[in-house]
């Protein structure tokens, strides 16, 4: 699939695709810092938003702001900025999610100068009438703001056109989570991680034009011969950015069939309503989508949804991929695993540091995981 | 099995005996912090045999609503404290990690979880609570350790969430704390099944901002030289400004203090016998090792004059306006110390340094504690830059003992102590 090579490409160099993108369309760059940034008002207002997914090689710019106790996701996302590889970055939004987060928007403000900084101080709980009303004047706050920044007025109309294609891109992701959870080997987990990734990094009319292409191949494609009884997984986590795994998942008798990830479907769930004034779609779905721990709605919501997740992925147990010094996760961990014991799911916890423990240490997890199920 | 309340009084006794020994010699002939503090315990343990409801509440969530309708405020963080300062932290952590709790969370949150399920720690386990009430102006830590005990003890929790203010406190912030001020006092009404007392608010409003004056009247003393008091007297004295915030008894106390430490500043009394050179000090204590380094730096003729840490009891002063106490209440929690941008909180550092006159910045790099640790390093680079003072930076834990290397931190100590002797003699 033509397509998907030119993906594969765009992911394994967002910065080069970057630049040359910028050049050629003019375009202003917004980078965004996790999936409760609204972008679809980055992608109204005529800039394209990039997730910023930072490096986990040869950090040391970032130690002289942040202590070792810090996650490495917000690590290696201020040394990307701090060695100066983030210069064609127009601005930066930063949406209110984990303490770390909180502190990386101050020490970027103090330290990175020549583009625009926006703090989007959402709500922390979701569940209270107050809370939705103060979450859409956030939102009409950023629209402002945003819209000084890049010297544009952002109209309902503008908002309503990206609105469609954010809805375009979200149902045709999850035909493709469906393709995939019914007939895992269509495509390969890393490939089906280098589409969600791509997601969040191109042109977002281009990459809707290649997605529908891609998930159209697919529908056509003849279901592949089951490798034998491959065990059906789940990840659950904040952010993935280790294509390999999927890699040694499979490896080791497993499959990916479903995800509670930052950079999986917490991104994609949730679809606008058209007929709704724009702005009050896009609240909306930011109160409706999927929480992460940063979030409060309810006491069990994660274990719940978790436990729906694998229900309808039909699943044969969780994996919990948990970065190191990640508080929010770290908190969840131990009552959704209770609630999974309770309903007989089993799981495994991965603690990960930056980089990957060694493969082959890995696999024999995993093997040893699946051999369970 | 459940501890009567005579043991439970007896632990408090013993352990605020042998905790701060020190300080309890101070006030011979009026009511001593343990004289408080038992009251408060003990009023709290038997709370369920007088009929009165008992709330948890984070240290910077707005108490007097809660003492406004009869409701004994517990503070799990004071607690936590309590933990760390008998040494008992590492053990309750380890419990916590053994139910699946990272060890690189919160020690206050670890301990707290786990003494829960056993009724540990120096004073067998805290009240049980009728209700949560959680105010994210300090971290997003409280908000899952509060979720956590929501479930565990299966009682309603209240969320006064105060958004984050970076570099301001925008209009659509200030409108939706202060529209959570009367979903407080709903809840409020709700769970003790009587209606909200206005008037009685008033009082209590009164009674907690004059608490805060006169607690920055304690702190203000140590402008004097020498200072009458170090940061770890404050560290002590604080107990009552977070547990009785809101209560005459504050007021009794902190007005006998400020008299006590006028009498000694009229005497030339200072804290550290020989006075010579002033610290400050920020972050969380090191509740494990106060005494160790109070004594360190007192043998090098250093005081630590004052603190980030205390100071935020009274941070935000000027944002609270009597007359209107639930507006000013709304942006008095939204703009404390831990929840403003660290350039401001730099801006705050520096008119500390001016004020108490400091020859140095000691500042404590708590694992434990990100909102506030994440950041120091720009503060500390900002004070170098304006003030040119020197800087150290302790890496430890508040609660956790652990993670604290004795020898290594002494020779820090002793190495600062070198380039702050030599600055100061030249
Ligand atoms: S939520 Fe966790 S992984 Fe994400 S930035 Fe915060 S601490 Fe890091
Ligand atoms: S020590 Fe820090 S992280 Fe822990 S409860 Fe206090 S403010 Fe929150």
């Amino acid at each position: 699939m033509k397509k998907l090579t030119e993906l594969k490409k765009v992911v394994s160099n967002p910065y080069a695709y970057v630049r040359k993108y910028k050049k050629q369309s003019g375009k202003k760059v917004v980078g965004y810092f996790c999936s409760y940034a609204p972008e679809e008002l980055i992608w109204a207002a005529g800039a394209l938003p990039l997730r910023m997914f930072g490096t986990s090689e040869n950090i040391h710019l970032a130690d002289t702001h942040l202590q070792s106790y810090c996650c490495s996701l917000v690590r290696g996302i201020l040394e990307e900025a701090l060695a100066n590889r983030l210069d064609f970055l127009d601005g930066v939004v930063f949406p209110h999610t984990c303490d770390s987060f909180q502190r990386l928007s101050d020490i970027w403000r103090l330290n990175i100068t020549g583009q625009f900084h926006i703090d989007v101080v959402l709500p922390v709980k979701l569940d209270t009438p107050s809370a939705k009303r103060y979450l859409y004047d956030v939102l009409e706050k950023f629209r402002k703001d945003l819209g000084d920044a890049l010297g544009v007025k952002i109209t309902d109309k503008m908002l309503a056109k990206s609105i469609k294609t954010y809805n375009k891109i979200r149902r045709l992701i999850a035909t493709l989570y469906e393709l995939r959870s019914k007939n895992p080997q269509i495509l390969s987990g890393a490939d089906f991680h280098a589409i969600i990734k791509a997601a969040m990094i191109m042109d977002r009319d281009y990459f809707l034009e290649a997605l529908s292409e891609i998930v159209g191949q697919l529908k056509k494609a003849k279901p592949a011969k089951a490798t034998g009884g491959a065990k059906r997984l789940v990840i659950s986590g904040s952010v993935c950015s280790h294509p390999d795994i999927y890699d040694i998942i499979e490896n080791s008798g497993g499959v990916v069939v479903g995800d509670d990830l930052c950079t999986g479907y917490r991104y994609f769930e949730g679809i606008m309503d058209e007929k709704k004034p724009p702005l009050k779609a896009i609240t909306k779905r930011y109160l409706d989508r999927i929480i992460c721990p940063a979030k409060h709605f309810q006491l069990k919501e994660r274990g719940e949804n978790l436990i729906r997740t694998v229900k309808k992925s039909k699943a044969d147990g969780v994996v919990f991929l948990l970065l190191k010094f990640c508080d929010p996760h770290a908190f969840d961990y131990p009552y959704i695993k209770e609630m999974l014991e309770a309903k007989k799911i089993p799981c495994l916890l991965l603690d990960m540091e930056a980089e990957l423990p060694p493969v082959g240490q890995l696999q024999t997890r995993f093997e040893t995981f699946v051999q369970i199920l | 099995m459940k501890k009567s309340i005579s043991d439970f009084l007896k632990m408090v006794l013993i352990f605020l005996a042998g905790k701060f020994k020190k300080f309890t010699m101070r006030f011979k002939k009026s009511k001593t912090m343990k004289d408080y503090m038992m009251v408060y315990y003990s009023d709290a343990k038997s709370a369920r045999l007088t009929g009165r409801k008992v709330a948890w509440i984070t240290s910077g969530g707005p108490v007097e609503p809660l003492i406004a309708m009869n409701v004994i405020p517990i503070y799990p963080e004071n607690h936590g404290a309590m933990i760390g300062a008998s040494k008992m932290g590492g053990s309750l952590c380890e419990k916590a990690e053994a139910m699946g709790y990272s060890a690189d969370l919160c020690s206050y949150a670890r301990s707290d979880i786990s003494c829960a399920t056993i009724n540990g720690g120096p004073i067998g386990g805290l009240p049980k609570p009728d209700m949560l009430v959680c105010c994210n102006n300090i971290c997003g830590t409280v908000l899952k350790w509060y979720e956590v005990q929501a479930r565990y003890f299966n009682v309603p929790l209240f969320i006064l969430d105060t958004p984050f203010c970076h570099t301001e406190y925008t209009n659509e912030a200030a409108k939706y704390v202060r529209a959570q001020f009367d979903e407080y006092i709903v809840f409020l009404e709700k769970v003790c099944k009587k209606k909200f007392d206005f008037e009685r608010l008033k009082e209590v409003g009164h009674l907690s901002h004059q608490g805060q004056l006169l607690w920055q009247a304690v702190l203000d003393t140590a402008t004097n030289k020498p200072s009458p008091m170090s940061a770890f007297d404050a560290f002590y004295h604080l107990a009552l400004i977070v547990t009785l915030r809101g209560t005459q008894d504050v007021i009794d106390y902190y007005t006998q203090l400020v008299a006590y430490m006028k009498n000694r500043i009229a005497r030339g009394i200072g804290a550290v016998p020989n006075e010579k050179y002033r610290l400050l000090w920020d972050n969380i204590p090191i509740w494990h090792r106060t005494r160790w380094l109070s004594e360190k730096f007192a043998a090098h003729n250093a005081c630590l004059v004052a603190d980030t840490y205390t100071t935020a009891w009274c941070g935000a002063l000027k944002y609270i306006d009597e007359n209107r106490f639930l507006d000013s209440a709304a942006e008095a929690h939204a703009r404390i110390y831990l929840n403003i941008g660290i350039d401001e909180m730099a801006k705050m550092v520096l008119e500390m340094i001016d004020k108490y006159d400091v020859d140095g910045f000691v500042l404590h790099s708590n694992r434990s504690c990100k909102p506030y640790s994440f950041g120091q390093l720009d503060i500390q680079r900002i004070v170098e830059k304006e003030r040119g003072i020197p800087c150290l930076m302790l890496e430890a834990d508040m609660t956790d003992e652990r993670s604290f290397s004795e020898s290594q931190i002494s020779t820090r100590i002793d190495a600062f102590m070198e380039i702050i002797k030599e600055r100061k003699n030249k």
